[in-house]
Parts: structure tokens; C-alpha cells; sequence
């Protein structure tokens, strides 16, 4: 296992501004870790950066207990999975192509993600004409048949009804289950609270707070924290003190 | 490697083409549009093949473009219709040594009506009348055998064509099937050849108006490529393609070949 | 105009068998040049497309640019390379169908990395984050984006092949119109225009239009299946 993770001081910069702006973050090793925070707080830009799909302009991410190990194994599921125009197999197959895996092995592996994710029976349909929360679901069998060590959820049900929400958490659970950390991205309290057991907020590039889910909802140290929630939570009542 | 596999595949694919088409022999042969297009060779190249095995290509190009080819040494012989310039083409050294084939004779062919009275026996008097009436005329200008006999004739009608042409004189920089489709087309004059008229299919309301007069006489040279400019000349196939031509065998081809009844050229070779 | 076309229509039922030479050949040689122009095209346009680096917009500005080379000019410039008295000449190829697909093949390779790159980059914009995301190499990538793409590219590699089948200017030149030997269909059809038979010249072009539609309706069958297939 090469977490914990420990981000120090992350700075990325998009179209001259600074998107991350010192981030500082220890990620432990099990669980999920909710990120929240209100549009353009660097939520996504922080997954992007762990997953190694932009560099950061100064700062480190450190693997493992001394922050010298290799990274994880990692996947990503996005809030729109891109398809390629092949069968919902040769999609999931994708994942396992920078592995060199034998071409019989990727077979079983690609055939038992999809099972696992409910979508067997597609195996050999268009990815493409798909519903959204089908097609969700073939990127979390891409992510099951790479067994991530880390697994990186950018918003994965925002697109999605209720009901399909609630098969894609299972699966999120499931995976959790299986030994995975998963770091997730919601604009969805309510999954949050389903779902995380510690929770980030970002403001402004930054770390506003981190903590336990249930602490940092009923009782938020920061006036960002606060400010957020409250758009989403009217009806609690906060500690006044602070 | 997918990519690998189809350039191998390609470049095989080419190779097939570009393989030699058949073992035998064959000869390249600059020759012009006249020759070609009237269809002599169609006729007599058969013959050549049947009588040696050897195969005779023909590119058919206007006299100057075919002297070119030859002076690149792109051919093994060449077969055209200009004495002056091919004699320029061997005193240069590109060619071992003319010799006289065949003549056809040149007409100038104009509109059913005649606009200009051109018609008769007497060239130089015919281009006098067209050009006073600024009728319409159509030049190959290509540098052809056929052009240059065309800008001889003006000359020793006594015009100058720089100062007299003006928009009735088209020069459209083509071979002799264009400049007959020009001047069907604008119902125009045109100097030909007879062979090319007779075998051109495209005629509107032109006629012949002008024959007969010996001016009109063209003659034809074959010359083979001299090796000693360009080594990988075929010398001796392209030796017996000359021979052959100016054989009985090869003068009586070209007598025998006709179109509707007409011979249209007329062996000369020295004996 | 009608006389003609009529008179065309009637030479369909009694032309010479040498037309079927003439479009076999026609076939050979713009098929292989379009194969070598998809050979060399289609990976440097994706090389292109997906590729970051100085002058890249210039490359691609050039490229487009070539994509309107006149034929008569390659066609002209191959005759210099492979005449006897051009850089080439020891190889002979000059008035052979293999200069034919030469000549073809320099006009239609840019035109296909052209359009290649165009589709694979807006491909690229769509897919390419996340293919990153799965650890693919640039390589692997590239596959992925061509497999995703292959029914576009299709299209172009059919317009490739409408832009070597139809050209008359490299193919005359660089093939010397030689009967038997390198007279293509737009040759033929350039001849007998010139001869003045022009039923028989529109004929020519009728019997042409019919091969490219074939060749059309082949690639539409191919991609129906495959559909079917793949999805």
C-alpha cells in the first residue's frame, strides 16, 4: 500500500491564476474521503493532479510512510465517461492495456468487471447508445478491473436520477469493501453523509478544513465551511461559538 | 505493429505493379500526336511485334515535348515530324542519324462557308485572304511539327504574324485534337494534318478548303537516341525497330493503312 | 449535348474488351497509391494531432496548404526525379504504372494526414483526458483514438481515393498515356476527347463513374458489417 498520501504545499496554475493555491493534505489509508466546496475551488483540479493528468507548478505529493514511494495504482471515474465507439467490452479493456496483461487473463478479468457491475449481459453492445447510468457503471468496471489502490470520483452521479444514484453507490461501497481508498468529489451532501468518513473543504484553492463528516457538518470550524454548507443545509442549527 | 504490417503490405502491393510486365523485350518510342492519334500505330506496331517479339511503347507527345523526352534520354528512339529540328536534335549529339520514314500532307480545314475565300490550291495566298479578313485561326502553339510548318508559312506569305495577330488568332498551346475541337467549336481555320482530319470525329461544319499544294507536304524522320549521351538506350531493339520501318515490310504497312478507303501516309524511306 | 449522351449510352453494349484493361488498371494504380497514402497519412496525422511542440500550427497550416496540389505540377515534378537525366533515373520507372502510383500517392497523402489529424484531434479533445486517466501510453492512445474514429476516416480515405482515381495531370505526364501499358481511364478519356470522339470519351467517363460507385458501395457494405459486428 503506498498511502498514506501527504500533498505539501500543491500550487497549479490555469490561465495564469493559481486554480490550487497550497494545498496541504494528509489522505489516510482506508476508507472514502469526501472533497467539497463551491464551483471553482480547485476540487476537481486536486483529483487531476493526483492522477497525474496535470502537473503542478510547485509542491509534492508523497507516497507511502516516508512520502519516497512509488504512486498508487489509480483509476478515475468522471462525471461523463468517455467511450470509445467499440463494445462495452473493448471499453473496459482499455483499463487493462497499459498492464500488458495476456490477452486470455484481460478476458476474464474484463468479463468479471463487468458482471460485478451488473452490465454482463451488454458485454457486446455499442458503449455509446448506453443510458448515462449504464455507461457510469462501465467506467466503474474499467476501475474494478484495474484493482486500484486509489480510485478518484469526480461528481460520478451528478448526471443521474435518484435510483441509478443509489446502484452507483453501492458500487462505490463495494469497492470501498474490497480494500480501495476512494477520494470523492460531490456537490451531493446528502451522498456525503451516505458515504465519506472524513470530508475536505476547499475554498479558494485551499484547505478550509478536514475532518470527521459528521463533525465538520453540525459543527464546521471555518467561515468558508460554514458558508458552504449553509447553502445546502439551511435547516441546521451551528454552534455559535466561532 | 499494426502500422508496419500494412506499409509492408503496401510496398509489396507497389512492387507488384511496378514488377516488369513481361519478360520480353520492349523499346520506348517518342513519337507525336499525329502519328498516334490517327491510329498508325495501331495499326503497324502489331505487325513489328509479330515479325521481332519486340514490344514497342509509344508516348505521343508534340514534336518539340518528343525531342525533349529524347534528349532526357527517357526514350529509345524518336519518330516526329520537324527536319530542322531534328537535325538540330542529332548535330547536337542527342541522336545517331535521321533518316526519312514517311510523309502525310498538312490542310487547312475552315468553315463550310468559307468566309475568307481561302479555298484552293495555294497555301501562302489562303493564310494572305485569312488574315486580311482577320477570320477566325486556330495555332497549336506547342512547339509540334505542325505548329512550326504553320509559323513557316506565315513567314514565307510574306506577314508577320507578331504584328498582324490579334483576336482572330488563337494559339491554345495544345496537340492537334484540341486545336481541330477549338476550331469546330469557333467554327474556325486550322492548318492539320491529313491523317489527324481523317480520323477525327468532331467535325461541325468544317471542310477541307485547302490541298494539294506541294508546300503541304510533311515529312517524317526516325532517329534513334544515341548511346554514347545516354548508356541504357535500347540500341539494338531500338536499331531494328528502325530497320524494320524502312523495310519493305514496314513501308508497305504504312502504305496499307487507310481510313474510309484513304491512304493517309505515304512511305519514303531512302532505299 | 442529348445527341452525345445518347450516343454514349448506346456505346456502353459494344465497347472495345481493352476498356476493361484500361479500368483494371485504373483501379491498380489509384488504389495503391490511396493504400500508400493511408500507410504514411494516417499515423502522421494522428502523430499530429495529438503531438505538442514548436511550429505545430505552422505544420498544420503547410499541410492543409498541400492538400491542394495541383496534379499537373507533382505529376511534372516526378517526371524530373525519374527521368534518366533526373536524380532517379537509374531506376527506370518513368512511363510505368509504378510512377503512376507515385505520382498519386504524393497527392493523395497529404490529403489523408489532412483530414486525420482534423478527426483525431477533435476526437483527442473529447476522449483524451480520459484515456490518459487509464495510463495509456502515447502510443496506446493513438489506437484508441483511431479505433474511435475509424468510420470518419473511412470517409476520407474513400476522398483520397475519388482524388487519385479522378486526376488526369500527374498520371499523363508521369505515365505517358502509353496504350497497354499506362493508359488510365481519365487518360483514355483525355485522348478520345481529343481525337474528336467525344460519344465515345463521355462513354469512358460513365463506365468510371461506375467503378468509383462500386468502390463506394463496397466500403458502405464493409462498414454495414462491421457495425453490425462491433457496434
Amino acid at each position: 500500500m503506498n498511502l498514506p498520501l501527504r500533498i505539501a504545499g500543491l500550487v497549479v496554475e490555469a490561465g495564469g491564476r493559481r486554480v490550487l493555491d497550497g494545498i496541504d493534505l494528509e489522505i489516510a489509508t482506508r476508507g472514502i474521503t469526501a472533497v467539497i466546496g463551491p464551483n471553482g475551488a480547485g476540487k476537481s483540479t486536486l483529483l487531476r493532479a493526483l492522477d497525474g493528468l496535470v502537473a503542478p507548478s510547485a509542491g509534492r505529493i508523497g507516497h507511502g510512510r516516508d512520502g519516497a514511494g512509488p504512486p498508487p495504482r489509480r483509476a478515475f471515474v468522471f462525471q461523463r465517461t468517455a467511450l470509445l465507439r467499440a463494445s462495452v467490452a473493448r471499453n473496459v479493456a482499455l483499463a487493462l492495456e497499459a498492464e500488458a496483461v495476456p490477452a486470455a487473463e484481460a478476458r476474464a478479468r474484463v468479463a468479471h468487471a463487468l458482471a460485478r457491475v451488473g452490465l454482463a449481459d451488454r458485454a457486446q453492445d455499442a458503449a455509446r447508445r448506453l443510458s448515462g447510468g449504464e455507461q457510469q457503471r462501465v467506467a466503474f468496471a474499467r476501475a474494478w478491473a484495474r484493482a486500484p489502490e486509489l480510485l478518484l470520483l469526480d461528481e460520478p452521479t451528478a448526471s443521474l436520477d435518484p435510483a441509478t444514484t443509489e446502484e452507483i453507490e453501492r458500487l462505490v461501497v463495494a469497492l470501498r469493501d474490497a480494500g480501495t481508498k476512494i477520494l470523492l468529489v460531490s456537490h451531493n451532501l446528502g451522498q456525503v453523509g451516505r458515504l465519506a468518513e472524513d470530508v475536505v473543504v476547499l475554498a479558494a484553492g485551499r484547505v478550509a478544513e478536514h475532518g470527521p463528516v459528521g463533525t465538520v457538518f453540525r459543527r464546521p470550524a471555518t467561515q468558508a465551511a460554514r458558508a458552504y454548507l449553509q447553502g445546502e443545509l439551511p435547516w441546521q442549527s451551528f454552534d455559535a461559538s466561532s | 505493429m499494426a502500422i508496419l504490417r500494412r506499409l509492408f503490405l503496401t510496398a509489396t502491393l507497389a512492387a507488384a505493379i511496378a514488377a516488369p510486365a513481361a519478360a520480353q523485350q520492349s523499346i520506348t518510342v517518342a513519337s507525336t500526336t499525329s502519328t498516334e492519334q490517327s491510329g498508325l500505330f495501331g495499326h503497324l506496331l502489331p505487325a513489328f511485334r509479330a515479325a521481332t517479339g519486340i514490344e514497342v511503347k509509344v508516348v505521343a507527345l508534340g514534336t518539340g515535348q518528343a525531342l525533349d523526352v529524347g534528349r532526357r534520354g527517357d526514350a529509345d528512339v524518336v519518330f516526329v515530324h520537324d527536319q530542322a529540328a531534328e537535325e538540330k536534335f542529332v548535330a547536337e549529339g542527342f541522336g545517331m542519324k535521321r533518316i526519312p520514314v514517311m510523309y502525310n500532307d498538312f490542310v487547312i480545314v475552315g468553315p463550310g462557308d468559307d468566309p475568307a475565300k481561302a479555298a484552293g490550291k495555294d497555301t501562302l495566298e489562303a493564310l494572305r485572304k485569312i488574315a486580311a479578313a482577320k477570320a477566325p485561326f486556330v495555332s497549336r502553339g506547342d512547339k509540334s511539327g505542325t505548329h512550326a510548318a504553320e509559323l513557316r508559312y506565315w513567314q514565307r506569305a510574306g506577314l508577320d504574324l507578331a504584328a498582324i495577330r490579334s483576336d482572330w488568332y488563337r494559339e491554345i498551346g495544345q496537340g492537334m485534337g484540341p486545336a481541330l475541337n477549338a476550331s469546330s467549336a469557333a467554327n474556325a481555320y486550322v492548318l492539320t494534318d491529313r491523317a489527324t482530319w481523317l480520323a477525327f470525329r468532331n467535325r461541325g461544319q468544317l471542310r477541307i478548303l485547302v490541298e494539294g499544294d506541294v508546300r503541304l507536304f510533311n515529312q517524317y524522320g526516325v532517329i534513334l537516341v544515341d548511346p554514347k549521351r545516354h548508356p541504357h538506350v535500347k540500341t539494338e531493339a531500338g536499331q531494328r525497330f528502325i530497320d524494320w520501318l524502312i523495310s519493305p515490310a514496314g513501308q508497305q504497312g504504312i502504305a496499307a493503312y487507310r481510313i474510309g478507303g484513304e491512304q493517309l501516309f505515304f512511305p519514303n524511306a531512302p532505299r | 449535348m442529348l445527341a452525345t449522351l445518347s450516343e454514349a449510352i448506346a456505346l456502353l453494349s459494344s465497347l472495345d474488351p481493352s476498356v476493361a484493361g484500361i479500368a483494371a488498371l485504373s483501379l491498380r494504380v489509384s488504389l495503391a497509391a490511396t493504400a500508400i497514402g493511408c500507410a504514411i497519412g494516417i499515423p502522421a496525422g494522428a502523430f499530429l494531432a495529438i503531438a505538442r511542440f514548436p511550429g505545430r500550427g505552422a505544420a498544420i497550416v503547410a499541410l492543409n496548404a498541400l492538400m491542394g496540389l495541383p496534379a499537373v505540377v507533382v505529376g511534372l515534378v516526378i517526371y524530373l526525379a525519374l527521368s534518366r537525366s533526373g536524380p532517379l533515373g537509374h531506376l527506370g520507372l518513368l512511363f510505368t504504372p509504378a510512377a503512376m502510383v507515385a505520382a498519386q500517392a504524393v497527392l493523395v497523402t497529404p490529403l489523408v494526414a489532412a483530414l486525420s489529424r482534423q478527426i483525431v484531434e477533435d476526437a483527442d479533445a473529447e476522449l483524451g483526458e480520459q484515456l490518459r486517466s487509464l495510463g495509456l501510453s502515447a502510443w496506446r492512445r493513438v489506437r484508441a483514438l483511431l479505433l474511435d474514429v475509424r468510420f470518419s476516416l473511412a470517409v476520407a480515405v474513400l476522398a483520397a481515393f475519388g482524388r487519385a482515381i479522378a486526376e488526369v495531370g500527374a498520371v499523363l505526364v508521369v505515365g505517358g498515356n502509353i496504350a497497354g501499358h499506362t493508359r488510365t481511364m481519365t487518360t483514355a478519356i483525355s485522348l478520345e476527347t481529343q481525337k474528336g470522339d467525344l460519344a465515345l470519351a463521355l462513354a469512358l467517363g460513365i463506365v468510371l463513374l461506375g467503378l468509383v460507385l462500386v468502390v463506394n458501395a463496397a466500403a458502405a457494405a464493409l462498414r454495414a458489417h462491421a457495425l453490425r459486428r462491433h457496434g
